[in-house]
């Protein structure tokens, strides 16, 4: 009866692109030119997108506003593995993932400036902004669940940071997850910060995607800034859900170049040294150096792109200025059905503005 | 239609077996509800009726209950989800306060969470602590969320059905006072009580007594004891959204009320009904609203828990003070 080891777990870590825009042969995705273009097409937009909701939140045109500056190849890459009647489930940050989904840039906007209405057309299968870290975990494996219950095979797809890892609810999604071998897909997304907590601070397990392995399934650490990481590892996690072969946590290594929303000041929390060495791993910049290597991009498709970019972001944001949410909405989506409580009180506030318009 | 004589766990059990046997997409989850049958036997026999897909033992964790079952519930299945117990159910209220309750309202329509909480409630039964309390309150609080409790055999199957055919969240609590203190006639196939509704259990001229739960039952006993008066009983049975007008008729008649309830009593429903009864009804009073409940300390253990539980006899006191006023 000697003393032995019954457990014995690895995880794997995955890069195929790095930072000089130099490509890992063995692994480098079949992908075409038209689809290797709508990833670096969608990653600026997305940076763009970004830049332009800070300038409007500087401007008191927008709210708080968390971006996604330096994490474009996390969102983008997963996004596209999916398929539309995939399931998506986002925290906050997740606004490249949205854009790769066709929520169209007008509506996110209408959000970020402060109205729900922006979800009145929102297309199906992509879930509401979850501001509560991890929460949105739980919705997704029971989404998955209901999936697997149905006997349909589409799985479901969650985004959540490092700090959101340290929450209950995260814990028994996993826990869940493994126990109903749900079609789920966990993208982590760690940035390296939860507002000021650095990452080593947040746990003491040497990698994230190792607390898959504690649920009984599968954890993968990869090159958060690398598109093409991102998207191979995403597709076949997802490939694997819809046969049945349960969840998958996906570790992407990335880092949050900006502050964690226009509400903090990041110099206060971490070195300019450290950012700097980030810069150096940018993820826009090394898919551009790949597609200019393989003869597929140059600075006039560069300039081209950005032109036409700037006219759609210009277009979206004027839409979503001139947007006005009619007050009823505030009372109108509470119940299926209003209860006479809130009629009342929807008529006590209409009844209140109509005398002050009378004065 | 046929009767039978049931208790409430019966008539609970049987109204989730009608409703699972007609809509496949309902289905039922929590600790211990499968092979066990639920610790108060409330889901015996559904495992072995519809299989352990639509009868699910899930991992002891009542956030990732709830969780899940919203996930569940805005992919087109409709949960009902059990709590074991309502002392349990703190851990529910960020997924049903931030999620559950709003996902209609934050996604415009786009979606809703069509899901049932079940959870026992309330004192009593000499349990341990956590065991005992009446936690509506918080639940009330709660824009987007209904709550409703049964009373009786036959309102817990027809509540119970309404529930799970609502298209928004319902929090059910039952009184497990209740749960084999009584049985009546239930009809032996399915109706619906609907939801928002209070009811009037008997007539009265002289005095309004409102209760819901296990307290109706302490307020039918109360009555016994102040015969010489005339005192119309009303059932909430729904708590959120409240039927504030069967309140407000009575109490323009009667012009008199006596609020019971087991919860603690600052801002219990029963400040809420003052305040209704204030705005609505306040020039037809003849006497001070008085509220009997919980006091506002957390439930005793058995030594001294029914020094803490409103009976009859603290309520009939009640009533001859404001009906003397």
């Amino acid at each position: 009866m000697p003393r032995q080891k019954i457990v014995d777990m690895s995880v794997d870590w995955l890069s195929i692109l790095d930072p000089e825009g130099n490509v890992d042969k063995n692994l480098e995705p079949d992908l075409d030119k038209g689809t290797l273009e709508k990833f670096y097409r969608t990653m600026v937009l997305t940076r763009m997108f970004d830049d332009k909701a800070l300038k409007l939140q500087r401007q008191g045109r927008m709210l708080t506003y968390g971006s996604s500056l330096g994490q474009e190849a996390t969102a983008v890459g997963s996004a596209f593995a999916m398929k539309p009647d995939d399931w998506f489930f986002p925290a906050f940050r997740e606004h490249g993932v949205q854009i790769a989904r066709g929520i169209p840039l007008k509506l996110l906007y209408i959000y970020w400036m402060g109205s729900e209405d922006a979800n009145l057309t929102l297309p199906q299968k992509n879930f509401t902004v979850a501001i509560p870290v991890s929460t949105q975990v739980l919705h997704a494996v029971g989404a998955a669940w209901a999936a697997k219950l149905q006997k349909q095979s589409t799985a479901s797809i969650v985004y959540f940071g490092d700090g959101a890892t340290s929450e209950g609810d995260f814990h028994e999604g996993m826990n869940f997850a493994g126990v109903f071998k749900t079609p789920t897909v966990f993208i982590c997304q760690n940035n390296q910060y939860a507002i000021s907590l650095p990452r080593e601070k947040q746990t003491a397990s040497k990698t994230l995607a190792q607390k898959a392995l504690a649920y009984g399934f599968e954890g993968i650490q990869v090159d958060g800034n690398d598109v093409l990481a991102v998207y191979s590892e995403t597709l076949a996690a997802l490939e694997k859900a819809r046969s049945g072969g349960g969840p998958t946590m996906i570790e992407c290594v990335t880092y949050r170049m900006g502050a964690h929303t226009t509400s903090d000041d990041p110099t206060k929390y971490r070195k300019a040294a450290e950012v700097e060495e980030w810069r150096k791993k940018d993820p826009i910049k090394r898919l551009r150096m790949y597609l200019e290597k393989k003869g597929i991009w140059d600075q006039g498709r560069e300039d081209t792109l950005i032109k036409e970019i700037t006219g759609e972001i210009e277009k979206a944001v004027e839409e979503a200025e001139s947007y006005k949410p009619p007050i009823e909405n505030m009372f109108k989506y509470v119940y299926a059905e209003m209860p006479q409580h809130l009629k009342e009180q929807m008529d006590e506030l209409q009844g209140f503005i109509s005398k002050k318009k009378g004065e | 239609m046929s009767l039978a004589k049931l208790n409430m766990v019966q008539a609970i059990n049987l109204a989730l077996h009608q409703e699972m046997e007609k809509d496949p997409t309902v289905l039922v989850m929590g600790e211990d509800v499968g092979v066990d049958g639920g610790v108060f036997r409330v889901t015996e026999g559904l495992i072995n009726k519809f299989g352990s897909d639509r009868v699910i033992d899930t991992p002891l964790a009542e956030s990732g209950i709830v969780g899940t079952a919203i996930g569940m519930a805005v992919s087109g299945l409709k949960p009902v989800a059990e709590i074991q117990f309502e002392g349990f159910s703190y851990m529910t209220i960020d997924q049903l306060a931030a999620h559950a309750s709003r996902i209609r309202y934050r996604s415009r329509g786009t979606y809703h969470c069509p899901l049932v909480i079940r959870a026992p409630y309330g004192g009593g039964v000499r349990a341990l602590e956590h065991h005992s309390e009446a936690v509506s309150t918080f639940y009330i609080h709660i824009p987007g969320l209904k709550v409703v409790i049964p009373s009786s055999p036959y309102d817990a199957k027809g509540l119970l059905i309404s529930s799970i055919r609502d298209p928004d969240p319902v929090f059910f609590f039952e009184p497990k006072k209740l749960y084999r203190a009584f049985k009546e006639e239930v009809p032996e196939g399915e109706y619906t009580i609907p939801l928002g509704t209070g009811k009037k259990l008997t007539e009265g001229e002289d005095l309004t007594l409102i209760a819901w739960g296990a307290m109706v039952r302490v307020c039918q006993e109360a009555m016994e004891q102040v015969k010489d008066l005339s005192v119309e009983l009303i059932d909430l049975r729904t708590l959120s959204p409240l039927d504030d007008g069967v309140i407000i008729d009575s109490v323009k008649k009667t012009g008199r009320a006596v609020i019971v309830h087991e919860e603690p009593r600052t801002l219990g429903l029963g400040a809420e009904i003052i305040a209704r009864i204030n705005e609505k009804a306040l020039l037809s009073l003849e006497a001070p609203v008085k509220r009997v409940t919980g006091f506002d300390i957390p439930v005793p253990l058995p030594k001294l828990e029914d020094y803490y539980l409103p009976d009859a006899a603290r309520v009939a006191d009640a009533i001859k003070e404001v009906a003397a006023f």
